[in-house]
């Protein structure tokens, strides 16, 4: 205890007469401590406890004395305690307002009573007596300091052994103890701090500086330091303050607070007493709380500084939540734009050239292995201005990232670099998002081939010639083979992207097409793609499709295309207008009415267009941007160019449809726009690509019954099925099955199905086909099996046995689909007996152990038909080792499709009575009583059913109504669906053969509910509703008569 | 009015053109009856009609206007030139283009030196004179590599043709001797915004020539 306390816990600097203990996170934390230690001491060493100190603790008390009670003798000023030591001395004695306490059972007991001012009361004892364990054990204890003192004490207690000193002993290794856990306390506190150092306090004066001054948009008005002279060390504080920590003294004057004077030291930043005003001496002591740092500080102090600081992050973290693929680049963009307009004036294209420059410095950064070929001369200069970038870019990200930045982490960037490969290493862990895939680079001057040093050649002329040069070397590098990964690299590595990039913002009509037919080729290297993102090319691109050329604009959109085929580039492509533009392209076709005029870059208006649509194709993948293409209005462009018959653009039409999709939005827009009429014109085509477009669009779309319909009258469902004998194409074949999957749940279809032969076909794509394939051949056949004939046929074809063998995969969503299909097949008897032959029941059943609900539910589902039409279904379920116990167990999921599902499976185990037995045993009656409170109308009614299946048992009906199962099923009554009445009013026919049960559901006013039911059309409803009655009315009949005899 | 038949500028045009010509005959204070446009006169009308700036170049272009070489461009070589310039198909205008390229000592190729000529100023920021002469050795090396298919160190018009077929961007490789390109898309305007201009001076002259 003395040493945490004398080392940890932080006194007040300025120590006249007893120091006090400040107010801080640590010593708070460290006051709990001993507070939880001598209040537990009573309890956990009584014996100790009333061990009575060589000197009583003493000290100013805020106690009243009344706040003592039993054990105490009490007056107006005084209180001593009952319990006394060997000489009749009361171990507490208050005198108001000092106190002396001589045990640590008194410690305790004043705790208690203390109550709400224990710390309080815990920070005046420890200030009042500065060395504790004297007191406690005497001078000789603690003698010695540090780690020998145990050794001190035992070496004591061997001299003499009387039962006090070994009670002595034991407290000095208990407050040992305490001693240690408290500075390990400490130690973690600390820990969680940071020692601020010189040169992170500079970066936030510069910082804040450049931020300061008039007007609304500032944070400060002023903050400066308090001398000039900077120490070599960094600090500003004299040497003799220096000693203490403190780093130096800063003037802030914040718009909407006086002047304060503030130290920086390297625990942290707090106010001080402020310049004093004659001698400019600055009154060093503290006089308010510690902060982590100046930021930290300052948002505490005035409100608008913290104001204007959050109003920047709110923004920021708006655009965070707005799109998680936040690019790096527009980030920064946006970051420079939320800052408040220096004073040298940071106009856009000021912000714009740092944008760019920033990139630069991310593609110099790369430029590293290949600086090895440069001239030494050229290299260094390289190095310097890579130093500068750098240090610009360090500027830009603290200007955001200081107030909200984790301290540690400003604290790692705020390292001075002094080396530049510390530059290197820092800066690629810091701009590296998380979703770039390693940069992976070409081993400097490892078999270069010549094309790299041809190409780099190349560069150098389109970056220091004119216009003709330049044109004459974007000619040249285009006749490299530009597919190449090397030349690719060559043109990144010596810095062509730039240059590339930035000819698109020139007036240079023949430099942009050259600049963008290069740009298209290499774009179709992912790590390229990055590149040109982050050096911001997708915007200028985007600007470009504005062009009057339209070469310009094919080239454009078509370099788009490439590019966006990751999200940080969709996201860019849209938030500078892009999927607007592009959808504007759709339009070229249909105004080819103005003159062809003969220029030198014009493309057709079908080129242009197919451009457009081949970018859209690209950022179809967000889902923001199928939004954007939507509202752009670009549904009935892509319908209208759909009626050409231009192979190259159908298929990026297409593509974009099919994309799109997957929104119900587009599926209504595209059953309005007719467009399933030309998707099924297309699946004629000859193209491959583009069947399996059309074919995957319908797949999308036909999950909606009218544009099932649709494609039916429109004749699609012949050239789907005749598609089907063509499996070479695996792409293709998993879009036509998955068509014909959907289309077929509708019945007509399936008629038109058989009619083809289509299903004969699918039979025969169960083996050896991709799962894609599979998943979608299994949904199909699982819909056309729905229909008797369709059944005959699969069974006559041997389906029976492939579905049996996909029992076994892992793919879940093939399992649905097989379960379904043998569900479908299972209702059948002839194909039951083959499944049961296949032991496809048991395969079934093992399903329910799947870990997927999907699977679970389905696999339930399936068991029903199978357990229904098996021949010694009863003999057949017993025979699955726990399978019973199993099902029973699955009454326990939580998901209401499961729970359905396995209701269905039990009804039909019920039927046989031996298995009821069984289920019984397991606890089917509480499991099923326990879901009865559920308004979920396919479970009321599956479970309904179980209970009246499962009453047929033992004393099983008694059972439902002790678990209270009854009451809730007769609110099953006021649902609006027939099937839960019919279940319902059978359960309750067979629970109301119990007395018990009669008078819960007659209370629960069944009575009228059922007689309307008697009513129904249904004829099984009405028979149950009646018979329920009648059992009502016999009881009722039977009391009657009862009571008068 | 035999004009036009050769060309593909229509009727109008022409008589636009021909208007024009007189009109910039006049602001060259040339007395009427004279042959034709003076160098000078020719390149402030390349200049301000069409955007070109070289003067080297725009001294060939009046080489190539100029068929009969008297050293001024009359009014059939006049409307000829500007029926390519304006109107012309891609093959005249390549075949344009290779006239301005190749000066007519060359017997009908460009040379190794013809393009290190065309070629001197194409680069900035080399220091040296004897650096930048290096670079453009090297630069005249790569067009040759690009364009010279038979490899006969010298360019063709049969070399041109197919490079500029292959890449069209190479037309104009050695710099510009056509209308620029955002010129050329608005091109009918532009004549017509031009002859507006002229034509209050040249209404009389207008009579008078298409009546011959």
């Amino acid at each position: 205890m003395g040493v945490a306390l004398t080392r940890s816990a932080q006194w007040t600097a300025a120590g006249y007469g007893t120091r006090t203990l400040e107010i801080t996170p640590l010593n708070e934390a460290i006051l709990k401590e001993i507070i939880i230690f001598v209040e537990n001491f009573i309890y956990k060493h009584p014996q100790e406890a009333k061990y009575v100190f060589v000197e009583p603790l003493e000290w100013k008390t805020d106690l009243d004395p009344s706040a003592f009670e039993s054990g105490y003798v009490v007056s107006a000023t005084t209180v001593k305690s009952e319990e006394a030591d060997k000489n009749g001395q009361p171990l507490l004695f208050l005198s108001v307002p000092q106190i002396k306490v001589r045990s640590f059972g008194q410690l305790s007991c004043l705790l208690f009573i203390a109550k709400d001012t224990k710390l309080k009361e815990a920070q005046a004892c420890i200030e009042a007596n500065r060395n504790p364990m004297a007191k406690i054990l005497g001078f000789d204890y603690n003698t010695v300091k540090g780690d020998s003192s145990v050794f001190n004490i035992l070496d004591k207690i061997t001299n003499d052994d009387d039962p006090e000193s070994e009670i002595r002993m034991k407290i000095a290794i208990l407050l040992k103890q305490l001693d240690l856990h408290l500075l390990n306390h400490s130690l973690k506190h600390i820990s969680l701090e940071i020692r601020l150092n010189p040169e992170a306090i500079k970066n936030d004066v510069e910082l804040l500086k450049r931020f300061s001054g008039k007007g609304e948009e500032t944070v400060l008005e002023s903050i400066k330091y308090t001398s000039d002279y900077e120490f070599s060390n960094g600090c500003r504080a004299p040497p003799w303050r220096q000693i203490l920590g403190e780093i130096c003294y800063v003037l802030v004057k914040p718009h909407d607070a006086e002047t304060l004077c503030i130290t920086c030291s390297a625990e942290g930043v707090f106010l001080n007493g402020g310049k004093t005003d004659d001698d400019g001496e600055i009154n060093y002591e503290r006089k308010g709380a510690i902060y982590k740092d100046l930021v930290t500080f300052l948002k505490d102090k005035s409100a608008k500084f913290s104001e204007v600081m959050s109003k920047q992050q709110i923004k920021l973290n708006e655009e965070l939540q707005k799109e998680k693929d936040q690019p790096n680049e527009t980030h920064k963009k946006k970051e420079a734009d939320a800052l408040p307009k220096t004073s040298n004036g940071s106009d856009k294209s000021m912000l714009q050239k740092k944008q760019i420059n920033l990139g630069k410095r991310q593609m110099t950064k790369r430029l590293e292995p290949s600086l090895n070929w440069k001239t030494t001369g050229d290299f260094k200069a390289h190095r310097m201005s890579l130093r500068d970038t750098h240090k610009e870019k360090r500027g830009g990200r603290l200007e955001k990232s200081a107030p909200s930045v984790s301290p540690g982490k400003t604290h790692a960037v705020r390292k001075t670099v002094s080396k530049i490969e510390e530059v290197f290493s820092e800066s690629s862990s810091e701009s590296e998002e998380d979703e770039e895939p390693p940069d992976h680079r070409q081993e400097a001057n490892a078999d270069l081939p010549s094309e790299y040093w041809q190409i780099q050649k190349l560069v150098k002329y389109l970056k220091g010639g004119n216009q003709i040069a330049t044109v004459i070397a974007l000619c040249s590098m285009k006749d490299f083979n530009l597919a190449q990964e090397t030349c690719q690299l060559a043109i990144r590595d010596a810095g062509g992207l730039e240059v590339l990039i930035n000819l698109l913002d020139t007036d240079e009509v023949k430099c942009k097409i050259g600049s963008l037919k290069i740009l298209k080729e290499i774009s179709h290297n992912p790590q390229i793609r990055r590149n040109i993102v982050d050096l911001g090319g997708l915007p200028l691109m985007v600007n470009i499709l504005d062009s009057p050329h339209k070469s310009l604009k094919c080239l454009a959109a078509e370099t788009i295309a490439n590019v966006a085929k990751f999200r940080r580039a969709r996201w860019t492509v849209r938030h500078h207008g892009g999927i607007t533009k592009l959808v504007a392209l759709l339009d070229c076709a249909q105004n080819s009415a103005t003159p062809a005029q003969s220029s030198l870059f014009d493309a057709r208006d079908e080129e242009v267009a197919r451009c457009g649509a081949l970018a859209l194709w690209s950022c179809s993948k967000s889902y923001a941007n199928k939004e954007a293409i939507r509202k752009a209005g670009g549904i009935p462009l892509l319908a209208r160019l759909l009626k050409t018959s231009h192979g190259n653009m159908l298929i990026p039409v297409v593509g974009t449809l099919q994309e799109c999709a997957s929104e119900e939005n587009y599926r209504a827009a595209i059953k309005a726009e007719r467009i399933i009429e030309n998707l099924v014109k297309n699946l004629n085509s000859e193209n491959e690509q583009l069947q399996e477009h059309c074919a995957m669009a319908i797949y999308q779309c036909a999950e909606d019954e009218e544009t099932r319909d649709l494609v039916r009258l429109h004749g699609g469902l012949k050239p789907l099925a005749s598609l089907l004998n063509n499996t070479d194409n695996k792409e293709r074949l998993a879009a036509v099955t998955g068509a014909i999957w959907k289309c077929s749940i509708s019945k007509e279809n399936v008629t038109k199905f058989r009619e083809y032969k289509a299903i004969e076909t699918l039979v025969g794509l169960l083996t050896d086909q991709p799962e894609e394939v599979l998943v979608n051949v299994v949904g199909a056949l699982g819909e056309c099996c729905q229909e008797y004939e369709n059944r005959v046929i699969v069974r006559k074809c041997g389906g029976i046995q492939p579905l049996v063998n996909l029992l076994v995969g892992i793919n879940y969503a093939l399992l649905v689909n097989v379960t379904k299909a043998i569900a479908a097949c299972a209702v059948e008897p002839e194909s039951m007996t083959i499944i049961a032959r296949l032991d496809g029941v048991r395969l079934l059943w093992s399903l329910l152990k799947n870990p997927q609900p999907d699977v679970k539910a389905s696999a339930a589902w399936a068991l029903c038909p199978c357990i229904q039409n098996a021949k010694d279904a009863g003999e057949m379920v017993r025979s699955f080792v726990g399978g019973l116990e199993l099902v029973v167990n699955l009454l326990k999921s939580d998901n209401k499709e499961v729970l359905a599902s396995v209701c269905a499976a039990i009804t039909n185990i019920a039927k046989d009575q031996e298995n009821l037995a069984i289920i019984t045993d397991h606890g089917v009656v509480p499991l099923l009583s326990k879901l009865a409170n559920t308004n979920n109308d396919k479970l009321r009614r599956h479970l309904a059913e179980a209970i009246s299946c499962c009453c047929m048992w033992g004393r099983n009906r008694v059972a439902f109504g002790e678990n209270k199962a009854v009451a809730p099923l007769v609110r099953y009554l006021k649902s609006n669906d027939i099937n839960v009445h019919r279940a319902t009013a059978q359960a309750l026919y067979q629970l109301s053969e119990d007395v018990d049960n009669c008078i819960t559901i007659h209370e629960n006013g069944a009575v009228k509910l059922l007689l309307n039911m008697v009513g129904s059309a249904d004829e099984e409803l009405q028979e149950a509703a009646a018979g329920c009655i009648s059992n009502i009315r016999r009881l009722a009949l039977a009391t009657e008569k009862a009571r008068y005899t | 009015m035999y004009l036009y038949f050769h060309f593909t500028v229509t009727k109008s045009e022409v008589e636009c053109l021909i208007i024009l010509f007189h009109g910039l005959m006049e602001r060259a204070d040339v007395r009427f009856g004279n042959v034709g446009l003076d160098r000078n006169t020719f390149r402030t009308a390349l200049h301000s009609l069409f955007g070109m700036t070289d003067e080297k170049l725009m001294n060939r272009v009046f080489f190539a206007f100029d068929k009969d070489n008297d050293n001024c461009v009359n009014v059939n070589e006049w409307v000829e030139g500007l029926s390519v310039f304006l109107r012309g198909t891609f093959e005249e205008k390549l075949k344009f283009c290779f006239e301005v390229y190749y000066l007519n000592g060359d017997d009908g190729y460009i040379s190794r030196e013809g393009i290190f000529d065309l070629l001197r100023n194409s680069l900035h920021q080399l220091s040296s004179e004897e650096e930048a002469d290096e670079g453009i050795k090297e630069l005249v090396d790569i067009t040759l590599k690009k364009m010279d298919y038979d490899n006969d160190g010298k360019i063709s018009f049969a070399d041109f043709e197919k490079a500029v077929k292959e890449e069209r961007l190479l037309l104009e490789v050695f710099g510009q001797c056509l209308p620029e390109a955002k010129v050329q898309c608005q091109q009918p305007k532009l004549v017509e915004r031009t002859l507006l201009k002229d034509l209050k001076i040249t209404l009389a002259r207008h009579f008078t020539f298409s009546s011959l």
